[in-house]
């Protein structure tokens, strides 16, 4: 084992993906009948299948990562194998910004384009007049043309000090990872500590806003155009941000357990915290743009 | 059981080394990029008959005018998951079993760089057609709404399949994700010394640019029908004007993955088209460079052309104006490409085996469709194609003489490489012939009857369009036939046959060639030179 690996490391065979793939099919299978089960009042097998289907991926993932941790101990890969994790990382990063932008698009298409059209702006006066006499174009859209009412979210208070916490949330990461290059183990392992309780506490937060939103605003996921961009949109991010702060949790796990990663060697480590980095950036976007504008 | 360590010696050792396994634990857990690339166009040859299969439905029921074998609906499933089967299962399947078949092979690596994904990215793939296939059984059927899903179609008037529907098209969508993900890291990571990016073959360059393609679109798939999930289900108004959406917001959204997915469907077949011309004229591909520019400019433009398919849901003139002067660009780097092929036969030492023959044939009839394409682009004139059988001619004569020929022709051509047997020459020649006229009795009148105001996606017409569909439906049956050919020579091929040699053809150049037929397990183990 003394000699340095400087092939390309092609792994034998692994069970693993074969497991991922019947994983992914009983989360689509099951989800795809729990949606028809949960909003037809029927009863069914679908919820079962979808978390049966949770847990053998989370089983598939533990076995996975372990693999590729033991090999990575073993010495087995080489600079070209991080070479392509990282871009392999980067890659799966930018197909979450489009997964974004497609809502996003949808936020912006129906702000600058349809609820102007809808108050007859552009060519449809007469239409406008037709069918929604007593719409007028106004964002956020508290009534809808078809009259469902709502309540805006306000950027002050909980929305904005959420911004705060996840960009100190990052800057904590990053002093994290300056300890972890320069070898200051305490630093890392404080400032990692402080940053997944960041995360968590955004996630708190971000419940108690939905809560407050339901029973006090009553901005509700079907109070029309404004509602649905709105959850949708954080909903998703809330999502980012629980996978996220779970891998960081890993991390932070495989460091205080297992003393895991060197100055040199942390991919994984580095994979965590570009996510991270990336749930906050779209957390801006999402600031600015759904909440204060 | 991966932690396993050999001696890593600077020797080379053979492919006895790693002694290849075997049974079905191979094929489930391989990490091999040919056992993968197998698989992946079993699976899509599979898919391809299975949707040709719906396609025969649809050709019988429009035998004759008014209904006779089938219901209007099961019509609908029919169109729907045919195209959804032959875009997502037969299409990109094939390609990315190229891909993984070759793109290591071409540019000198010992496998794609990210092999276990790479397994997981097929084994996805059966598991989510099961469950869109499965969901034609269920109660109220299949996916009626057509392959595009349009709302309201798909949200308001859809049946409760529709969530199986979506969720498999999110799992297919982290398959291609996966597996573009790992086409890009290994023409990144992965080429041997001296492969330098302008050196690369074309089949390499094109799926490049096809992966950055995917990985920037499927995303934008996943959301749309996400928002088709919610809308349906739980209530929102993304495509709902009574609550501030527009249906024609879902449009835009999908044909801003749509148009992109329809390169991704023929950009690597450029590729495949200038691997085979250059060897069988015996020279060089005429215009590497500008074959290169025209394909990237070609994606990029595949971004600011999406609201073509729309020129009818209402617009602003500026906006057609747009779509329209961009669409009608995109036939200036396609003619690039076109004559770039040509030029290369001119003058060369030609000769016309099988896979060549598809090739020309790719040429002359994908022009054929890109012709058409330019027609539907002039918005005026789309008026009164769109939604007619002319559209349904168009795309066909893009994917089946387009797409699917080049895959027929690369099967062809690598063939002897992947199993180190010669098919049986005359009977491909048998099978391109067959192919060659069937399809164009098929899908040549369909622009007659197209631009009489047959519309398409319904299953009864008026009687003045009833000669011409007989026709068309016998020329269907025909092609459908004709494909049985196909399998017919690849089994002989599989089983047996002459021994290919290494180069396998006179004029064949790259770095696959200069392997054993069939190639070692491992393709380089150590990178070669590239000079």
């Amino acid at each position: 084992m003394s000699k340095t690996y400087d092939k390309y490391y092609v792994p034998e065979q692994s069970p693993w993906p074969i497991v991922g793939a019947v994983a992914l099919f009983m989360i689509a299978f099951g989800a795809g009948n729990f949606v028809n089960e949960v909003t037809r009042n029927k009863e069914g097998y679908g919820g079962y299948l979808l978390l049966a289907g949770v847990a053998v991926l989370l089983f598939m993932l533990v076995g996975w990562f372990r693999n590729v941790i033991d090999e990575s101990m073993h010495g087995l890969y080489s600079k070209q194998m991080d070479r392509s994790f990282r871009q392999g990382m980067s890659w799966f990063i930018f197909s979450e910004v489009m997964f974004f932008a497609a809502f996003f698009g949808a936020l912006f298409y129906a702000r600058m384009i349809a609820m102007p059209w809808l108050d007859g702006a552009s060519n449809n006066a007469m239409t406008a007049q037709l069918l929604w006499p007593d719409f007028s174009a106004h964002w956020p859209m508290t009534k809808t043309p078809g009259g469902t009412e709502t309540t805006a979210m306000p950027w002050q208070g909980l929305p904005l000090y959420n911004t705060l916490i996840l960009l100190t949330s990052s800057v904590t990461l990053h002093f994290a990872h300056v300890g972890l290059e320069q070898g200051k183990r305490t630093q890392l392992k404080l400032m990692l500590t402080l940053t997944v309780l960041l995360g968590a506490a955004f996630l708190a937060c971000q419940a108690y806003e939905y809560v407050h939103a339901y029973r006090d605003l009553g901005l509700k996921l079907d109070s029309g155009i404004y509602g649905n961009t709105f959850f949708l949109l954080t909903g998703f991010h809330g999502l980012h941000v629980t996978l996220g702060a779970i891998f960081l949790l890993v991390i932070l796990l495989r460091i205080l357990l297992k003393n895991h990663f060197t100055a040199h060697n942390h991919f994984a480590f580095q994979a965590a915290a570009w996510y991270w980095h990336f749930v906050d950036v779209v957390w801006l976007c999402l600031f600015v743009f759904v909440y204060v504008l | 059981m991966s932690t396993v360590t050999h001696d890593h010696d600077t020797a080379h050792h053979g492919e006895h080394h790693h002694h290849a396994p075997s049974g079905l634990k191979r094929w489930l857990y391989t990490t091999n990029h040919k056992d993968i690339g197998t698989l992946y166009l079993l699976f899509a040859l599979t898919m391809f008959f299975i949707g040709g299969a719906m396609a025969m439905v649809i050709r019988a029921e429009l035998f004759q005018p008014g209904l006779q074998l089938v219901q209007a609906d099961f019509f609908n499933q029919m169109t729907t998951v045919h195209g959804l089967i032959m875009v997502f299962g037969a299409v990109m399947p094939a390609f990315t079993g190229l891909a993984n078949w070759l793109i290591p092979m071409m540019i000198g690596a010992p496998d794609m760089a990210l092999p276990r994904m790479n397994n997981w990215s097929f084994w996805i793939l059966p598991f989510a057609f099961a469950i869109l296939l499965a969901s034609l059984f269920m109660e109220g059927g299949g996916p009626g709404f057509g392959w595009t899903f349009y709302a309201p179609l798909s949200t308001k008037y859809s049946g409760d399949s529709t969530a199986l529907f979506v969720f498999s098209v999110h799992i297919m969508g982290i398959s291609s994700i996966m597996g573009a993900i790992n086409v890009i890291v290994t023409i990144f990571n992965l080429r041997a010394p001296g492969m330098t990016w302008m050196k690369m073959p074309l089949f390499v360059w094109t799926w490049l640019i096809t992966a950055f393609l995917l990985i920037a679109v499927m995303p934008v798939l996943a959301g749309t029908v996400t928002m088709v999930l919610t809308d349906k289900y739980f209530g929102t108004s993304f495509f709902d004007a009574a609550g501030g959406g527009d249906p024609v917001l879902f449009q835009h959204i999908f044909w801003f993955f749509g148009h992109p997915e329809v390169y991704i469907m023929i950009l690597p077949a450029f590729g495949i088209v200038s691997s085979i011309v250059p060897t069988f004229a015996r020279k060089p591909l005429f215009g590497y460079a500008s074959m290169v520019y025209a394909t990237s400019s070609i994606a990029l433009l595949s971004f600011l052309v999406w609201a073509h398919h729309m020129f009818t849901t209402g617009m602003p003139v500026f906006a057609e104006l747009f779509f329209m002067y961009c669409t009608m660009l995109i036939a200036v780097p396609t003619g690039v490409k076109v004559f770039n092929w040509v030029a290369t036969m001119w003058k060369g030492a030609m000769t016309f085996e099988v896979p060549m023959m598809f090739a020309l044939a790719f040429i002359v009839l994908f022009t054929i469709g890109g012709f058409s394409g330019l027609m539907l682009a002039i918005t005026p004139a789309d008026f009164q194609y769109h939604d007619t059988y002319f559209v349904v001619a168009h795309f066909h004569y893009v994917l089946v003489t387009g797409a699917i020929f080049s895959i027929i022709a690369a099967a062809y051509y690598w063939l002897p490489k992947w199993t180190g047997h010669m098919y049986d020459e005359t009977l491909g020649q048998w099978h391109f012939w067959c192919s060659l006229i069937s399809v164009n009795m098929l899908f040549f009148p369909m622009h007659f009857v197209g631009l009489a105001g047959m519309p398409r996606r319904i299953p009864d017409y008026a009687l003045q369009f009833a000669d011409f569909n007989a026709f068309i439906s016998i020329g269907g049956f025909a092609f459908g036939l004709s494909q049985l050919l196909f399998v017919w020579v690849l089994v002989k091929c599989i089983k047996g046959g002459e021994k290919a040699t290494d180069q396998v053809w006179e004029g064949a150049e790259g770095l696959e060639w200069t392997l054993s037929s069939p190639p070692p397990y491992h393709s380089f183990t150590t990178p070669p030179e590239v000079k």
